[in-house]
């Protein structure tokens, strides 16, 4: 003959030391449902042995101090936000079973955008709503699944339609979305809801340990308190009163079809994370020659275009030349009101030591490769500055007569190659050939190695080269002090 | 040596230290940091998740920091004010996780331009409570990313949220970053929930009923943040020594400062600069004794004087402190700056 021992859960503490002091009862008023539904999750904890791997979710609420109880990870929420708590340890923690555990005023009205995400998502949790109808904890205010007429704090003469609207249905909401597996609505009025809701605890835990997805259990659930009612009447309430607006059913049960999928643990090497981060493009450093950074001037550069000119892309690879030269270097995109008026712009700043303002307001070197920029910048170059029009785009020439211009038709080498979108790529040939600031060698190193798609690196280097060869057959390398007009 | 946005070598160093969840909405200006963490962070088996909202998003911090993970998130101004409510409660459970803030022009929606409005709610407080957070604020890409990993390391040292307080400019910047070598390998948190059985234990939590117990909770948390301004103030000072106007400044403005400084100094007057690097806490035992020194203090900020209540309450009424400030987006250039440093400067 089998005998059964009838104990408590060992899902839940001896003692309820947190309550303050060793105390062995709870903290809910007699008739309140919360007791039943802990005991039904904990008996399913014990059953399934999986008290170590569980994290319990307290709610704001009555179920606030549901840590009180549960011997099991505890952790608490801010009001309604049981579901992004759940989610942030779920996803840290794949072993982990993620119970949240919730009241009407939590899940259905503050943490409305929680719980709904959390479901779309397919969180892998197992969300346990109670819903009584009203706010037990503040002192029987109106829920959001209050009933029409329903008298309470802040509905003194009744829930109307007029004023709060409907009872939200949140079962029947949750079980539209395609990720839930299981969504169903029981009650705790009878002995023959409460073994429903046993087997509908059960079925929503085991589908989380089974890694099927994302699990709601709505539970009506009698609050004798906040309804005023003896716990007799308030069971024949939920039967008479809330099981017609909230029926009990199962919503949706998808457990059986649903794949089962458990994130798995990646715990990849230092080595493969180093990797993945994509460090070290740009390769070692050139040799480093200390009387080249000794006599280094600060040079302010601004590229300006059209968007899609590769003005930005120009700035960055000048950048990481320098950079890789052992300068001190800095590149920012055009941001703030010299953004209007149809042009990009990067200013670039190369210097042997710190660079203050990376925004260069008053370039010694610009390049402008359509008319709003050189509108836009020329009166800005620094005095004896060097500007480079691209004069395939551009057909007016220099207003200044203090600076140096170079008219390079940019556009037209690059589209004789055969080579679209590389007229920044003959830019810096050009740029370096002329000023011999650094090696073009370099640059051509760089230039594959600092552009996004490296298919493109050798016709890209092609290009560099078509500007250098420009500069040599046209121009010939910059004259020490005489201004160039090509 | 890589060159990098700042906003994406926040991510990085992120990840060499340790980080493996971000949870984050996106905001301009800092949807470059989320971007960059939903590129990176599944590459090495960690977890990028765009989160239904703000709020969302800092509750999962809250549930990955509860359960042990290393854990980031990053936002602007109105995201930020969303999120306040989170950080109070990783504040009181003394939750570590690292926010990016990336300033934008406010009240309100403002625009997406650069300011610093956003380091009264930052630095003091923001949510309920007698919190506070710790926040670095870096001038450039390799802080951003070296400032990052302290931030994981301190805030896991001390259990404390921590910012990253930058802005739109030093986010979008690209500059020479030198990444550790190595990934950090950050031990296990001895309060945390691992979901087994020696964490089983654990809870976390912000609640203490009794008003004993939070009054001495509260005790607790501030004898934690005396520790800090203790141990863990960080500032730079450039030509300060013989200086008699010091200007002060944080984040982007600090680099408009420092060619301030370059320029004037070439030019023969005695300015230098103090860049605070941690805001909270306040390099105010530093300023209180130049101010002991008799130097003169120009605050320079993106905002209404928010920084500069925290200056003139180190400097008292011991040294003048000057103002001059920008807001809604715009910038100062460093003519103007220099304009208004050389009222204050003797002839």
């Amino acid at each position: 003959m089998s005998q059964q021992v009838l104990e408590k859960p060992h899902s839940f503490y001896e003692k309820f030391d947190r309550k303050g002091g060793p105390q062995k009862t709870t903290h809910y008023c007699p008739g309140c449902g919360h007791g039943n539904v802990h005991k039904l999750i904990a008996e399913t904890i014990d059953e399934m042995g999986l008290a170590d791997r569980t994290v319990f979710i307290s709610p704001v609420g009555c179920s606030v101090f549901a840590y009180y109880y549960f011997d099991v990870g505890n952790i608490q929420a801010a009001h309604g936000r049981a579901p992004a708590v759940g989610t942030g340890v779920k996803r840290t923690r794949h072993n982990s079973i993620v119970i949240s555990y919730q009241g009407d005023g939590d899940l259905a009205s503050i943490g409305t955008a929680e719980i709904i995400h959390a479901a779309n998502r397919g969180e892998q949790m197992t969300v346990f709503f109670i819903n009584n109808g009203i706010y037990g904890m503040t002192g029987g205010q109106m829920a959001a699944t209050s009933l029409l007429g329903q008298k309470t704090a802040t509905t003194p003469y009744g829930r109307t339609v007029e004023n709060e609207g409907y009872p939200i249905h949140m079962a029947e909401v949750i079980a539209t979305l395609e990720a839930p597996v299981f969504v169903a609505r029981t009650h705790l009025a009878d002995l023959k809801g409460i073994m429903n809701t046993r087997k509908c605890v059960r079925k929503a835990v085991q589908a989380q340990v089974e890694g099927k997805g994302f699990t709601f259990v709505e539970i009506l659930s009698p609050c004798p308190t906040g309804w005023k009612m003896d716990t007799h009447t308030s069971c024949e309430y939920i039967v008479d009163k809330m099981l017609p607006v909230f029926p009990d059913k199962v919503f949706k049960d998808l457990i059986a079809e649903r794949e089962s999928y458990v994130r798995p643990d990646v715990d990849p090497t230092d080595e493969e994370v180093l990797d993945a981060l994509d460090l070290g493009q740009l390769g070692e450093p050139f040799p480093k020659d200390q009387n080249f950074l000794d006599n280094f001037p600060t040079m302010n550069f601004k590229f300006a275009g059209f968007g899609g000119q590769g003005v930005l892309t120009a700035g960055a690879i000048l950048a990481a030349v320098g950079m890789q030269e052992h300068l001190q270097v800095s590149w920012i995109p055009s941001y703030g009101p010299e953004m209007r008026g149809g042009t990009a712009n990067a200013s670039v700043v190369l210097s042997n030591k710190p660079v203050g303002s990376p925004m260069v307001v008053k370039p010694d070197v610009l390049a402008v490769m359509n008319d709003p920029s050189m509108d836009a910048f020329e009166e800005t170059i620094a005095p004896g500055g060097l500007m480079i029009v691209n004069s395939t785009i551009i057909t007016r020439k220099a207003k200044r007569t203090d600076i140096e211009t170079l008219y390079i038709p940019l556009t037209q080498i690059a589209d004789d190659m055969g080579l679209k979108a590389a007229a920044n790529m003959v830019l810096l040939g050009a740029y370096l050939e002329y000023s011999k600031l650094l090696p073009v060698d370099h640059l051509k190193q760089i230039v594959p190695r600092g552009i996004k798609r490296k298919q493109l690196g050798d016709q890209n280097i092609e290009a560099v080269e078509a500007g250098a060869k420009w500069v040599r057959e046209n121009v010939g390398a910059r004259k020490a002090e005489a201004a160039v007009t090509a | 040596m890589e060159l990098i946005k700042a906003n994406e070598a926040v991510v990085k160093a992120a990840i060499l230290a340790g980080c493996t969840q971000y949870y984050g909405y996106p905001i301009t200006p800092a949807s470059e940091v989320a971007m960059a963490a939903a590129k990176y962070l599944p590459k090495v088996g960690g977890t990028f998740l765009q989160a239904e909202s703000e709020v969302a998003a800092i509750n999962m911090v809250y549930g990955a920091a509860g359960a042990g993970a290393r854990v980031m998130t990053a936002s602007s101004g109105p995201g930020i004010s969303l999120k306040q409510e989170g950080i109070s409660y990783i504040a009181a459970a003394e939750l570590p996780c690292v926010i990016i803030d990336v300033m934008r022009a406010g009240p309100g929606l403002g625009n997406i331009w650069p300011e610093q409005g956003d380091y009264m709610q930052v630095v003091h407080g923001g949510g309920h409570g007698n919190y506070k957070s710790l926040v670095f604020l870096p001038n450039c890409a390799q802080e951003m990313a070296d400032l990052t990993i302290l931030a994981f390391d301190l805030a896991d040292k001390y259990r404390i949220p921590a910012y990253i307080l930058t802005d739109a400019y030093i986010g979008q910047m690209m500059e020479p970053v030198q990444f550790p070598k190595q990934r950090a390998h950050p031990p296990r948190k001895p309060w945390a929930l691992y979901a087994d059985h020696d964490s089983k234990d654990h809870l976390v939590s912000s609640i203490h009923m009794s008003t004993e117990d939070l009054e001495s909770h509260n005790v607790h948390l501030q004898n934690k943040y005396a520790e800090l301004e203790a141990n863990e103030v960080r500032y730079q000072d450039v030509e300060v020594d013989d200086a008699e106007l010091v200007m002060i400044g944080y984040g982007f403005i600090s680099r408009l400062l420092l060619s301030v400084v370059q320029d004037l100094r070439r030019e023969g007057h005695k300015i230098g600069m103090l860049r605070p690097i941690t805001a909270f806490p306040f390099p105010s035992v530093h300023i209180e004794e130049l101010a002991d020194k008799g130097k003169t203090f120009l605050m320079v900020e993106l905002s209404n004087g928010q920084m500069l209540r925290d200056v003139q309450l180190a400097v008292g009424r011991k040294t003048p402190v000057h103002f001059y400030n920008r807001m809604g987006g715009m910038v100062p250039s460093v003519e103007e700056l220099k304009t208004v440093a050389l009222r204050y400067l003797k002839k």
